[in-house]
């Protein structure tokens, strides 16, 4: 089973890559750009029999921090 | 007293931190790799070292903070046993969950590498003893994940506690309330960012981080 887990930063968080990569945007001269916030993609492939559980275990456990990050399970 | 200093892939401070441990505590401390599961006996003083473990793959601190040796300090931390997270060490403690928030990148985006000058707020806990209150001393960081972020209510918190150990001057990182080292609730556990062990001799160029040693000897010792 191949999964997609996207990790976001929370609301609230600064996003200190995010603004710059905003900035960049802005002198390339792509004008209305209001806002970047930069996360992070997993690409799982995780035995079938895997549970909804244990997917978000591992999320919750290591693959976002749940202190600054939010996460999004996708399957594919 | 026996220190252990915990070793991981890529702790580059690991030497450092045992120098000036030996050198306040007169006894070396055992350098105990992260693959292990136990302390060494009578160990009375654990320290993790600055350096970018498991080259800050994931998150700063992230993979380290699940090694086998964790549940370990885990446990000795919550038998109340003086815990010094430095730097990586710091951002290790918050992915363990022994201490909150977590440290994220440099506002800046820039890697900072320089002596500062910060404030002690906080001279009654077990690492601050030998300082005074509002004292002003200066100590070098270097560091690229240092901006110290917590709730609101976790900094008011820690503010109330008066579990601010250390504050910059300045902002140099954009840490929340110019943030640079927090004890836990125990006040047994200490994180910052800026690097004692580099400031123990005079060839260092100040000794204001030797105190820091000299005091957890005193009142752990």
């Amino acid at each position: 089973m191949k999964l997609r887990i996207v990790v976001t930063l929370k609301n609230g968080v600064l996003d200190p890559q995010g603004k710059a990569i905003e900035h960049a945007l802005g002198s390339l001269g792509f004008d209305g750009v209001n806002d970047v916030r930069a996360g992070k993609i997993f690409e799982l492939d995780v035995a079938d029999d895997t549970s909804d559980e244990a997917i978000d275990e591992m999320c919750r456990k290591l693959l976002a921090n749940t202190v600054i990050e939010n996460y999004r399970i996708e399957r594919q | 007293m026996k220190s252990a200093v915990i070793v991981f892939p890529g702790s580059n401070c690991d030497r450092d931190i045992a120098v000036a441990l030996e050198k306040v505590t007169g006894t070396k401390p055992a350098m105990v790799w992260h693959g292990e599961t136990a302390l060494p006996d009578g160990t009375g003083l654990i320290a993790l070292p600055g350096g970018f473990s498991y080259g800050d793959y994931l998150r700063c601190g992230a993979i380290a903070a699940r090694s086998p040796i964790i549940p370990a300090v885990v446990d000795a931390a919550g038998r109340g046993m003086p815990v010094i997270g430095i730097c990586n060490g710091f951002q290790v403690l918050t992915e363990i969950g022994l201490l909150p928030g977590a440290l994220m990148r440099n506002a800046a985006l820039n890697f900072v590498c320089r002596d500062v000058p910060m404030t002690v707020e906080n001279s009654q806990s077990l690492f601050t003893s030998r300082y005074s209150a509002g004292e002003s001393i200066t100590i070098p960081v270097a560091h690229h994940d240092g901006n110290y972020f917590a709730e609101t209510s976790v900094l008011d918190r820690l503010e109330g506690e008066g579990r601010v150990a250390f504050r910059y001057s300045g902002n140099i990182n954009g840490s929340a309330r110019n943030i640079a080292g927090i004890l836990n609730e125990q006040g047994n556990v200490l994180g910052m960012m800026p690097h004692p062990e580099r400031r123990i001799e005079a060839a260092h160029g100040g000794e204001d981080g030797h105190r820091l040693f000299e005091g957890l000897l005193e009142m752990a010792g």
